[in-house]
C-alpha cells in the first residue's frame, strides 16, 4: 500500500509538466537577487528617475520642455561649457601622457621594477582625488606654493606675472591630471600588454622601422581602447566636484559647483531647473560612457 | 633600440616629476608652520584638534558600515548570480555600473528629494536616519569596486561543488554564504574594503549636502581658513591612501593560494 503510493507520488512528480514546476521555483530563485534590486531600485535608480522626470515637469507636474530649454540661458550653457573643455582637455591630455608612460614602462625596456612601481603608484595616485589633491597643487602651484615661490627665486620667471591662475581654467586641468593620467596608465597598460610579439616580429620581417610598426601596427590596434578610456575619464572630470570646489570655492562656474549651490539654496529660482542641470549631467556622463562600452566591445575584437 | 629607450627614461622622468614635485612641495608646505625652522607644528595642530578626532571618527565608522552594507549586498548576490541565475549577469553588472554613470552629487540630490523630512520615508528627519543614508550612498558609489572584487574571487572557486557538498552535509544557505562562500573569497572581499575605505574616509559631496558631520567636509573647511594645516592634512589623506592600496597589493600576494587551496 504504501509501497505503491511512493510510487505514484514519484510518477506524478516525473509527470509533472516542466513549465509548471519552474512557475513554483521562479519566485524563490528570485529570492535570492531581490535584496540586491530592491536596493538598487530605492537608492540608485528611484532617486535619479525622479530627477529625470521632475526636469520634465512645471511647477504643476505638468509635462513640459521649458526646464531643459532654460538651461540655454547664457549663465548654464557657460558652466556646462567650461565643464565640458575642462573635462575634454584633462581626458585628453591625461590620456596622452599616460599613453605615453604605458609604453614606456611596457616597452621601452624600463627595469621591470619600474613598471610595478608605477602601477602601483597610479593606483594610489587615481584615487586621491577631492579635497586633499586641491590641498596638494595649491601648496605646489599657489601663490605660494613651492614651484610657484622656486621659479621666481632661481629664474625669476613669475608665473602669476606672466598669466597662470591655478584657480583657472588651465590651473583646474593641470590638477585633474594627477588622478586622469594613472587612471589611463591602469586601463591602457594590459592593452599594450596585449599586443602580440607576432605583429612586430611579422612588421619587422616584412621590413617595417619600429616607428611604422608603431603607426600602421599598435596604434590602430590601441586605437579603440585608448579613444574609449579618455571617454571615461572625461565622464571622471565631469561629474568630479570636491577637487574644484576646495580649490577655486564658487570661483569658477563649472557644472556640479552650480548644482551644488542649486541643492543647497536654490539660486536658480526654479527646483525644476535643478532637476534639468542634473539631467544634464546623467546624459553628458551617459553619453560619455556609451561610447566608452562601445569601444571597449571593438578594442577586445583584436585584444585577447 | 637604443632611441627608445632613452625616450621611454625621459618619458618616465616627466612623469615622475609631475607626480613627485606636488608631493615633495605639499610635505616641504606642511613643514613650514614655525616660522624659519622645519617643524611637525602642522600635523601636531590638525591631530590635536577636536573637530579632526570627531570627524575622523566619524568617517571611519561610516566607512566601516559602508563596508558590512556592502558585502551583506554583494556577496550573496554575486554568489546567486553565478549559481542559479546566470542569465540576470548582464542585468546586475549594469546595474553596479551605474553609480559610475551617474555623478555621485546626482545620486545625493534624488535622495534629498526622495527621502526629505516631509516625504513617506523620512530618512533625513532624523541625524540618524541621515547617517543611515550616508552609508548607504557610498555603497552604492563603491558598488562598481565591491561587485567586481567579489567577482573575480567568485570565479577562482568552484561555486557549484562547495555548495552542493555543503547541502549534503546539512548546510542552510545563510551557512553556506556565511562560512563557505565569504572566508573562500575573504582575500577578493578585503580588497574591496580597502578600496571602499579609500573613496568614502575623505568624501566630500555627499557628506556635505547631507550635512554629516564627517572629514571630508572638515578638511574642505580647514582649507577655506588656514595655511599649513590643509598641506598637513592632504599628506596624511594620501597616506592612508597608500596604506589601503598597499592592503590591496598585499592581499593580492595570498589570493591565489587561499583560492586553489585543495580542502
Amino acid at each position: 500500500m504504501t509501497q505503491t503510493s511512493i510510487t505514484a507520488a514519484l510518477e506524478a512528480a516525473q509527470e509533472a509538466p516542466p513549465a509548471e514546476r519552474r512557475g513554483v521555483r521562479l519566485p524563490l530563485h528570485w529570492l535570492g537577487v531581490a535584496p540586491f534590486f530592491i536596493f538598487a531600485l530605492m537608492f540608485l535608480i528611484l532617486p535619479t528617475l525622479y530627477l529625470i522626470v521632475g526636469a520634465f515637469q512645471n511647477n504643476e507636474g505638468e509635462f513640459t520642455f521649458a526646464n531643459i530649454a532654460e538651461l540655454m540661458q547664457p549663465s548654464i550653457r557657460s558652466a556646462y561649457w567650461i565643464s565640458i573643455r575642462i573635462s575634454l582637455a584633462s581626458a585628453l591630455l591625461g590620456g596622452l601622457a599616460g599613453l605615453a608612460i604605458a609604453v614606456a614602462i611596457v616597452r621601452g625596456g624600463l627595469p621591470e621594477w619600474i613598471r610595478a612601481a608605477t602601477l602601483t603608484f597610479s593606483g594610489v595616485a587615481s584615487n586621491f582625488a577631492g579635497v586633499p589633491l586641491a590641498f596638494a597643487f595649491i601648496a605646489t602651484l599657489g601663490r605660494l606654493g613651492l614651484v610657484t615661490v622656486l621659479l621666481n627665486t632661481w629664474f625669476g620667471i613669475n608665473i602669476y606675472a606672466l598669466g597662470f591662475n591655478l584657480l583657472s581654467f588651465w590651473g583646474l586641468t593641470l590638477t585633474y591630471l594627477f588622478f586622469q593620467i594613472p587612471l589611463m596608465v591602469l586601463i591602457i597598460v594590459p592593452a599594450i600588454d596585449g599586443l602580440k610579439k607576432e605583429w612586430a616580429e611579422a612588421a619587422a620581417t616584412l621590413g617595417a622601422t619600429q616607428a611604422q610598426y608603431w603607426r600602421m601596427v599598435a596604434l590602430p590596434v590601441l586605437w579603440p581602447s585608448f579613444l574609449g578610456t579618455v571617454l571615461l575619464l572625461f565622464a571622471n572630470a565631469f561629474g568630479a566636484i570636491a577637487t574644484a570646489y576646495a580649490l577655486t570655492g564658487s570661483q569658477l562656474n563649472i557644472v556640479p559647483i552650480l548644482l551644488y549651490a542649486q541643492i543647497r539654496g536654490d539660486v536658480l529660482h526654479n527646483p525644476h531647473l535643478g532637476y534639468a542641470l542634473a539631467f544634464g549631467m546623467i546624459f553628458i556622463t551617459g553619453v560619455a560612457n556609451i561610447f566608452y562600452i562601445w569601444f571597449r566591445t571593438r578594442s577586445e575584437r583584436w585584444l585577447k | 633600440m637604443r632611441a627608445s629607450r632613452i625616450w621611454a627614461w625621459v618619458t618616465f622622468g616627466l612623469g615622475a616629476t609631475f607626480f613627485f614635485l606636488p608631493l615633495i612641495a605639499t610635505f616641504e608646505f606642511s613643514l613650514r608652520m614655525k616660522r624659519g625652522v622645519y617643524s611637525f607644528e602642522a600635523y601636531r595642530s590638525v591631530i590635536g584638534d577636536t573637530r579632526f578626532q570627531e570627524t575622523f571618527a566619524y568617517s571611519v565608522t561610516v566607512a566601516v558600515m559602508t563596508i558590512l552594507l556592502g558585502v551583506l549586498l554583494v556577496v550573496p548576490t554575486a554568489y546567486w548570480i553565478r549559481l542559479r541565475m546566470p542569465h540576470l549577469r548582464p542585468v546586475v553588472e549594469f546595474v553596479t555600473l551605474l553609480p559610475l554613470i551617474i555623478p555621485a552629487i546626482v545620486i545625493v540630490f534624488g535622495y534629498i528629494r526622495m527621502y526629505g523630512s516631509s516625504s513617506p520615508l523620512p530618512f533625513l528627519a532624523t541625524r540618524r536616519g541621515t547617517d543611515v543614508l550616508l552609508v548607504i550612498g557610498y555603497a552604492t558609489l563603491a558598488l562598481p569596486y565591491m561587485y567586481r572584487a567579489v567577482d573575480t574571487g567568485l570565479r577562482t572557486i568552484d561555486v557549484r561543488t562547495l555548495t552542493e557538498a555543503a547541502q549534503i552535509l546539512g548546510a542552510g544557505w545563510a551557512t553556506i554564504i556565511g562560512r563557505i562562500i565569504l572566508p573562500n573569497v575573504l582575500i577578493a572581499v578585503l580588497s574591496g574594503a580597502f578600496l571602499t575605505f579609500a573613496i568614502v574616509i575623505g568624501e566630500f559631496t555627499m557628506a556635505s549636502l547631507l550635512n554629516a558631520p564627517a572629514f571630508g567636509p572638515y578638511m574642505q573647511n580647514i582649507g577655506a581658513n588656514r595655511a599649513y594645516e590643509p598641506a598637513a592634512l592632504a599628506i596624511i589623506a594620501f597616506v592612508i591612501t597608500w596604506a589601503c592600496m598597499g592592503g590591496i597589493q598585499i592581499l593580492a600576494r595570498f589570493a591565489p593560494r587561499s583560492a586553489n587551496r585543495p580542502n
